[in-house]
């Protein structure tokens, strides 16, 4: 409530991109819960955040194509207007210092381009199905990319909506379990190993999806290869985005989208 | 042997249940430590729902206090939802810790922390759920001491056959000193095991331990007497009581959840106790005297808090938190500090006077100014006298048209119906009070967009107060004098459009009176309606008054008592309670005598500012009022740079 009227219309001086992760057992962190969470981790870090004006004024911070809640994620963004020029290792060290494991910053970049929410094309998803043997996983997607649509239904804020999960999805194969990305410790799986530990039998999809409207999410990519091939898994899957950012000329390839402020230093 | 976490079994349920962050912990400045390290194991359970819980003070004091010390671990557990309940159950997932996941029965300690007798149901099933047996008397050496703190453990008898132990008053020190008995005990070799152990805990009289007393009842239903059956446990437990609470400034790194939680702000604790006398307060008599924290190191816990949680609102606590020695100092000092860092400082006072709005004021002095709330509790004068809150009517029109005229738009009443000697008429008189606010408010500011809001508790009779003889008003002329004052102030055409009304229907205050003042005979009533489904009982979607009184009615078929004896009926001078055992230090002939004045309509003042009326705590219990001003001074805090701004910049 105290405020300084004065510093209400001051502009940032300078954004900030961050790549942050969502890991363990922090997955089940809804958008709004991180949202909370981050921006307390900027006042903790004493980041000179630029604030909104008005009645009551907000840190400015803008979210980007948040990962569904339950799902974990190496590449989540958002972007921060500060009002002193800040160093961006610094402010990576210091912002992941304070957030608890499991919240933890990735890279931070200083913002040189416009279009960045633009150049997030696709995600990179990596789901693992417990109970789910790799042969049967392998004929579920053939079936799956051998259709041109698989229609699943989902429910949104908006209510019931049916889309189809074929034509997003850019490439679906099925990982051997050497090729699995394993992210993250948190507290508890360093002091129960087997916490993090898989099934006996687990499959492992990797899918390349285009974002788009409605956005396809790795769960409607499930349930249709449950519709299209009784697909099931023993228990739920474990999701993970991997990567979002532009799609690279293959078509299928995702990059980093916070290559191009990278290379404007 | 080391427990091993059920968070993976438990994982795979998590995508099946409402907001299941609520369950995995993993808060800012929680602490994990390996279970073979230490000695002493507590699980702390604050028994509502994960986002009521984790704000509470008690549970998060006794967290950092105990995992200080090196030789015992503390993790902390709420009540899950039914729907996670239904899940754990089908797939043997026990009640667990958010902090490392541990499943509760393997811990030495089980202590819940109970605001209100409401949550009786949720620690049996949490005990339940975890795997150990409800009843104390079953339970084996491996099974963990279950122990009951917080305000209605002042009267712990209607859990008293749920519960190994209870702690009466603060909990800080009792919590180390029972730790010390159990390490002790468990170095030796736990020898004589469970029952050695709790022999232990009652003769040290650090806890009150139920089994070694025996209950005898005259025909009538009456309690004819409480016997020790051991001869070295102590006739009364008495209560705790932590001086110099600049000693305790805890929590100094409090619990940030990642989950939204009721209060979601950083709360400094400024004083303990109170001593305004209102006679209807159980908080009020049993937390005496007055203990501030100094000035000084209110502002550093709120520098440090700030530090270690990120919070952008301070919310300074107590009962009566204007009533602070130096609060004018702290608000201004603090206001002073903060200001332009986007940090908001909140004091829930409910004081009725000019003083508190020019408080408020000054807190609020940037930002919005949108609701006051005072607490007049009652709605006559004579009612007010009464239950000893000495406000006049000129004095509430005065206070809250100042607080309009302050630019406030909205002013909250608080109140309370079924007050001891209340008449229709006394409830009535809410309706006009409210009719002169908005009034007078509308001819000091000219505007018609102010608007007052009532908001009407039901009263229920407490232990350890003067009111603990008196008859609790029935449900039925409870509502039906709620329904009238509605009708009136509908009825308002010139300011009905103003005022709103809150309130709820008397039957759950029936089922609190019941538990509130009951014995033992009471517990057979918690452990029907929980076996019966009953959960949840502070939350309306989920409390069920057919289902208690279906319950009372079974758990009392063999005994002379009912509900109503517990509830409405006046007790008489000779009655002995099922608390008289529990020792508040109120002198309970002191007690006796207040409720007479209440009868004649006698008020009576405030120790800090007048000479002492022998209500019997200081006395009794070796302690003494612990006030200001100490005339210290707030200066500036220091600007240090922040550490990620570029050096050039």
């Amino acid at each position: 409530m105290a405020r300084d009227p004065g510093r209400e219309n001051v502009p940032a001086v300078q954004r900030l991109r961050i790549q942050h992760a969502k890991r363990g057992r922090l997955r089940f962190t809804s958008h709004r819960d991180f949202q909370r969470a981050f921006e307390r981790a900027l006042r903790r870090a004493e980041v000179p955040m630029a604030y909104s004006s008005g009645f009551s004024p907000h840190p400015k911070v803008s979210y980007a194509n948040a990962a569904p809640t339950g799902v974990a994620s190496e590449a989540e963004y958002v972007e921060i207007g500060v009002l002193q020029e800040c160093d961006p290792t610094k402010l990576r060290e210091k912002l992941d210092a304070v957030l608890p494991p499991g919240l933890d910053i990735l890279d931070v970049v200083v913002a040189h381009t416009s279009d960045f929410v633009a150049r997030l094309e696709a995600s990179h998803w990596q789901i693992e199905l417990p109970g789910v043997t790799p042969a049967a996983l392998e004929a579920a997607v053939a079936a799956f990319l051998a259709a041109d649509e698989v229609m699943v239904e989902r429910m949104t804020k908006s209510g019931l909506r049916v889309f189809d999960a074929r034509q997003a999805v850019l490439r679906a194969v099925v990982v051997d379990e050497s090729a699995l990305t394993v992210v993250g410790e948190t507290p508890e799986s360093v002091e129960n190993p087997d916490e993090s530990g898989l099934d006996s039998i687990c499959a492992i999809l990797a899918l390349v999806v285009r974002h788009g409207v409605p956005t396809v999410r790795p769960d409607d990519v499930l349930a249709a290869l449950s519709k299209i091939a009784d697909l099931v898994p023993a228990a739920p899957s474990r999701m993970t985005r991997l990567a979002q950012g532009p799609l690279l000329e293959d078509g299928w390839s995702v990059g980093d989208p916070l290559a191009a402020d990278r290379s404007q230093v | 042997m080391t427990v091993q976490s059920v968070f993976p079994a438990l994982e795979r349920l998590l995508p099946f249940v409402q907001k299941p962050v609520q369950y995995v912990g993993g808060e800012l400045n929680a602490v994990i430590k390996p279970w073979d390290d230490v000695t002493v194991r507590w699980c702390l359970m604050y028994p509502d729902a994960y986002e009521v819980g984790i704000p509470n003070q008690g549970v998060q004091i006794l967290y950092e206090v105990l995992n200080e010390r090196a030789d015992v671990l503390c993790e902390r557990t709420y009540a899950v939802w039914p729907d996670l309940e239904k899940l754990m159950r089908e797939n043997n997932v026990p009640q667990f810790t958010v902090d490392a996941h541990r499943p509760v029965g393997a811990f030495d300690v089980f202590g819940l922390s109970f605001a209100t007798e409401l949550g009786y149901t949720n620690m049996l099933n949490a005990i339940d759920l975890a795997g150990f047996p409800i009843h104390a008397s079953d339970r084996g050496d491996n099974d963990p001491i279950v122990i009951a703190g917080g305000h209605a453990a002042f009267n712990p008898e209607p859990i008293s056959r749920f519960i190994d132990a209870a702690v009466v008053g603060d909990g800080e020190q009792a919590a180390l000193a029972v730790s010390d008995i159990i390490a002790d005990f468990k170095r030796a070799g736990s020898p004589g095991g469970r029952d050695e152990l709790l022999l232990r805990l009652a003769k040290s009289g650090v806890v009150y331990v139920p089994k070694f007393y025996d209950v005898e009842y005259l025909e009538d239903g009456r309690i004819r007497r409480v016997v020790t059956n051991h001869p070295d446990v102590p006739w009364r437990v008495s209560k705790h009581t932590v001086m110099d609470l600049d000693a305790w400034p805890y929590p100094k790194a409090p619990l940030v959840p990642i989950a939204e939680s009721v209060h979601e702000r950083m709360s400094v604790e400024i004083f303990r106790g109170c001593t305004r006398g209102c006679r209807f307060c159980q908080a009020g008599m049993i937390t005496r005297p007055v203990r501030e924290r100094s000035m000084t190191t209110i502002a550093q816990m709120v520098d440090t808090g700030l530090k270690a949680t990120g919070y952008e609102e301070i919310g300074l606590l107590s009962l009566s938190s204007a009533d602070h020695s130096e609060i004018g100092e702290i608000a201004k000092g603090l206001a002073d500090r903060y200001e332009g860092t986007e940090t908001a400082l909140s004091l829930p006072s409910t004081r009725v006077d000019a003083f508190n709005v020019d408080l408020a004021n000054e807190l609020s002095r940037n930002g919005r100014r949108s609701g006051l709330t005072f607490a007049p509790e009652g709605g006559s004068e004579r009612i007010r006298r009464v239950i000893n809150k000495m406000v006049t009517e000129e004095d509430l029109v005065r206070t809250v048209t100042a607080a309009y005229a302050a630019g406030w738009r909205q002013v909250k009443l608080y109140f309370m119906c079924g007050l001891p000697t209340e008449q229709d008429e006394d409830v009535l008189q809410i309706a006009r009070l409210a009719h002169e606010v908005i009034k007078a408010g509308r001819e000091a500011t000219g505007r018609k967009d102010i608007k007052c809001t009532i908001s009407i508790g039901g009263f229920v009779p407490k232990p350890h107060t003067p009111f603990q003889w008196a008859a609790q008003l029935d449900h039925e002329t409870t509502d039906s004098r709620l329904y009238k004052l509605r009708d009136a102030v509908r009825n308002d055409k010139l300011y009905g459009k103003s005022i709103g009304i809150r309130y709820h229907d008397g039957k759950p205050g029936i089922v609190e009176g019941l538990l509130s003042r009951g014995d033992r005979r009471v517990g057979a009533v918690i452990e029907q309606v929980w076996r019966d489904g009953a959960r949840f009982d502070g939350w309306s979607e989920y409390f069920s008054y057919d289902r208690w009184m279906a319950a009372a009615e079974k758990a009392f078929a063999d005994e002379v008592v009912d509900v109503a004896w517990y509830t409405i009926r006046e007790r008489e001078l000779s009655e002995v309670f099922p608390w008289d055992h529990v020792d508040s230090g109120l002198d309970k002939e002191w007690l006796w005598a207040d409720w007479q004045d209440a009868l004649d309509e006698v008020e009576v003042d405030d120790c800090r500012w007048t000479p002492c009326f022998d209500c019997g705590v200081c006395d009794h219990m070796g302690t003494e009022i612990q006030v200001g001003p100490t005339g210290a001074v707030l200066l500036p805090l220091p600007t240090v740079r922040s550490e990620v701004v570029l050096s050039g910049s």
